[in-house]
């Protein structure tokens, strides 16, 4: 087994508090290891950035995190729980431990300085001890990781591709030499010929420095391909969780089938696919039981009425359904 | 398990064309500051299309690469830079000259679009009964009895029962519900042709192959054609009868989807699959190529415009502009590579 290095248990986000609130995540447990590739795949409002900013505590109000407790593993062996630390604490661990790529890499940078300054700002802001020249060295290197000429070190924002700026993002990520890369949709606004080139350069990177990364997004497709584990979410709960190719050829969920059905493919013999009828649930009036079962084509009678618990089964799989009941309790 | 499906039963499409497109160009004009100098954008430049009766056509390309204002040009959304839109052989211009506005109603009435984001193509303050009352009074189709015309309407995007949809306001709607109301509205028209503007990729994966699905089926009963905007090609070959590639603002390569999904022959087209996630590819595959990006339409590189980025490019390529090369059963790709003979 591997080691461990980011531990999510038993996390509930709400938005807002008292009667109105909604909670966006209940009860997710995720576990990262070291050097690994975690997708965390879902539709749009199933919780996933939410889950991302949650356990990063990163969330803006009005969304909190109720419960639960996020365990990060310092490399000198000792466990923190990022959700309880102090503020000076977390501060030291942010981007040098942990650090995020922002979805929209046109909105994350400032447009009115150049790319070299928002580089150095940050390894001036989390590593002041550094000299100027040794900062701009430290950028120019950055750069040339992520496959950008370092001549381009002086750009404006605008004079960059999108491409180009999802890259400068990556760098900006890796300043301090993370452990641990949070990335929300990194490639969701790019095309895919430079969508892959961003991910193989990416997967490149992360044989080169091992640090792990939760990737999330929506595109199953691209994480089956890419990520070593897959969490599926639906409605703020991790529906299934199973190495990639475990998922891809036999999901479990009805709900990872749909999606994995929803794709059109580009080889092979051509199907009809259907995609999964309804839509997802309001998370104000959620059904009782399993949040899916209104568009479950195999719903049982029990799924109407009680929550299926994510249990773990002998492979080393997790699912939560009523038609897999493992290890429930 | 599912039947396999034949791609829209072949045999029954006619080759009647609906609307043609010949030649079209669009350049957009720049103005540079502190400069006198003239510039434009060529977004779009002598693309020719054909959209056949009962018959999908699927326009793939990536973002900038003028596919979206194709299908504008199409709409008559904007004016012609140069060449000729031609609907059942009929030249139309209807942003020139007297009589535009009724012209331009009478041609909407026969093509109708539907736009990508069904979150601002609905009016936030009107139900859907306004939206969908307001397209039949106007195309003249409100017929004799309104509710039946509306309920006929939502039940053919499978809307049901429809007063269940009818008194809501698009923010009470799912977006692929909401995308539906758009498809009744344009279907309120009962035009020809639809041109459907990337109709899915703002919609939730799940519910994204309903919608398409559906336009599939109306396709079949209404004997519409359809232009079917994407970057997504792979969704071309589940959707489309024939599909044509794009690239910075020219036709790169076109023909039946299956040929041009299995046996892509522009080295654009190529890259475009081999870049597709593909939860199939083997695990450790590099091919490199497909460095680069595409080019600045104010200055297109002479040539071929994807010969900076092709593995293949030649002299010829840097300097002469590829015509269109015939590979057979209506298969063509535009490149210097099928110039000789196309066996």
């Amino acid at each position: 087994m591997k080691e461990r290095i980011l531990e999510v248990r038993g996390l509930n986000v709400d938005y807002g508090a008292g009667p109105g609130s909604v909670r966006a995540v209940r009860d997710v447990d995720l576990t990262l290891h070291r050097g690994e590739v975690l997708g965390l795949a879902g539709e749009s409002g199933s919780g996933k950035s939410t889950l991302a900013y949650g356990m990063t505590r990163l969330l803006p109000p009005p969304g909190v995190v109720a419960s639960g407790e996020v365990l990060y593993h310092l490399q000198d062996g000792t466990t923190v729980d990022l959700l309880r630390i102090r503020d000076a604490e977390l501060r030291r661990l942010r981007w040098s431990e942990i650090a995020i790529v922002f979805q929209g890499a046109i909105n994350s940078l400032n447009p009115v300085q150049r790319i070299s300054t928002q580089l150095v700002d940050v390894i001036k802001a989390h590593s002041p001890k550094t000299s100027p020249r040794a900062r701009q060295d430290r950028a120019r290197e950055l750069l040339e990781l992520v496959g950008i000429a370092a001549d381009r070190l002086h750009s404006y924002p605008h004079q960059l591709s999108g491409g180009m700026r999802q890259r400068v993002m990556i760098a900006m990520a890796l300043a301090l030499d993370p452990r641990v890369v949070v990335m929300d949709e990194p490639t969701t606004a790019l095309d895919v010929v430079v969508q892959r080139q961003i991910l193989r350069t990416l997967v490149d990177l992360r044989e080169r420095l091992g640090f792990s990364v939760v990737f999330i997004t929506h595109d199953l497709s691209l994480l089956v391909e890419f990520s070593d584990r897959i969490a599926i979410m639906y409605a703020g709960q991790v529906v299934e969780e199973a190495a990639s190719a475990d998922l891809y050829r036999s999901p479990l969920h009805p709900y990872s089938d749909g999606l994995l059905r929803s794709f059109p493919a580009l080889k092979g013999e051509k199907r009809e696919l259907t995609g999964i009828p309804g839509s997802p649930p309001d998370l104000r009036s959620m059904p009782a039981g399993c949040a899916f079962h209104p568009r479950c084509p195999r719903a049982l009678d029990v799924c109407g009425d009680r929550v299926p618990l994510l249990g773990q089964s002998r492979d080393g799989r997790s699912v939560a359904c009523w038609l897999h009941p493992v290890a429930v309790g | 398990m599912t039947a396999e499906v034949a791609p829209a039963v072949s045999g029954t499409v006619s080759t009647e064309i609906v609307l043609e497109a010949d030649g079209l160009t669009k350049h957009f004009p720049v103005r540079a500051a502190l400069s006198r100098e003239k510039k434009a954008v060529r977004a779009v430049e002598n693309v020719s299309l054909r959209l056949r009766r009962g018959s999908v056509t699927a326009l793939v390309g990536e973002s900038g690469s003028g596919k979206s204002t194709v299908a504008r040009l199409l709409a008559q959304l904007y004016p012609l830079t140069s060449g000729e839109i031609r609907l059942h052989g009929e030249p139309v211009a209807v942003q020139r000259g007297w009589g535009r506005g009724r012209r331009f109603r009478a041609y909407c009435r026969r093509v109708q679009m539907i736009f990508q984001d069904p979150f601002a193509s609905l009016n936030p303050v009107h139900t859907i009964r306004y939206h969908l009352t307001r397209a039949l009074s106007i195309h003249g189709n409100r017929g004799d009895d309104l509710e039946k015309s509306l309920a006929d309407l939502l039940s053919r995007v499978h809307l049901t029962p429809a007063d269940r949809y009818l008194d809501r306001y698009p923010h009470e709607l799912s977006g692929g519900q909401r995308q539906r109301v758009a498809i009744a509205r344009a279907l309120a028209a009962s035009p020809e042709v639809l041109l459907a503007d990337e109709p899915v990729s703002m919609l939730d994966v799940s519910i994204r192959l309903g919608v398409l699905n559906l336009l599939r089926d109306l396709k079949e009963r209404l004997h519409l054609s359809i232009l079917y905007i994407t970057h997504d090609i792979a969704s071309a070959r589940y959707f489309a009868d024939e599909t044509v590639v794009m690239y910075a603002g020219q036709v790169v390569e076109g023909g039946d989807s299956e040929t041009v999904t299995q046996r892509p022959a522009h080295p654009y087209t190529q890259l475009l699959i081999e870049s597709a996630p593909d939860p199939d590819r083997p695990a450790v595959e590099e091919k490199d190529g497909g460095a680069g990006e595409p080019p600045s339409l104010i200055d297109p590189p002479a040539g071929c415009r994807f010969h900076p980025r092709c593995p293949f490019a030649m002299d010829v390529c840097r300097t002469e502009l590829p015509p269109r090369f015939e590979l057979g059963d209506g298969h063509f790709a535009a490149c210097w590579l099928y110039r000789e003979d196309a066996s």
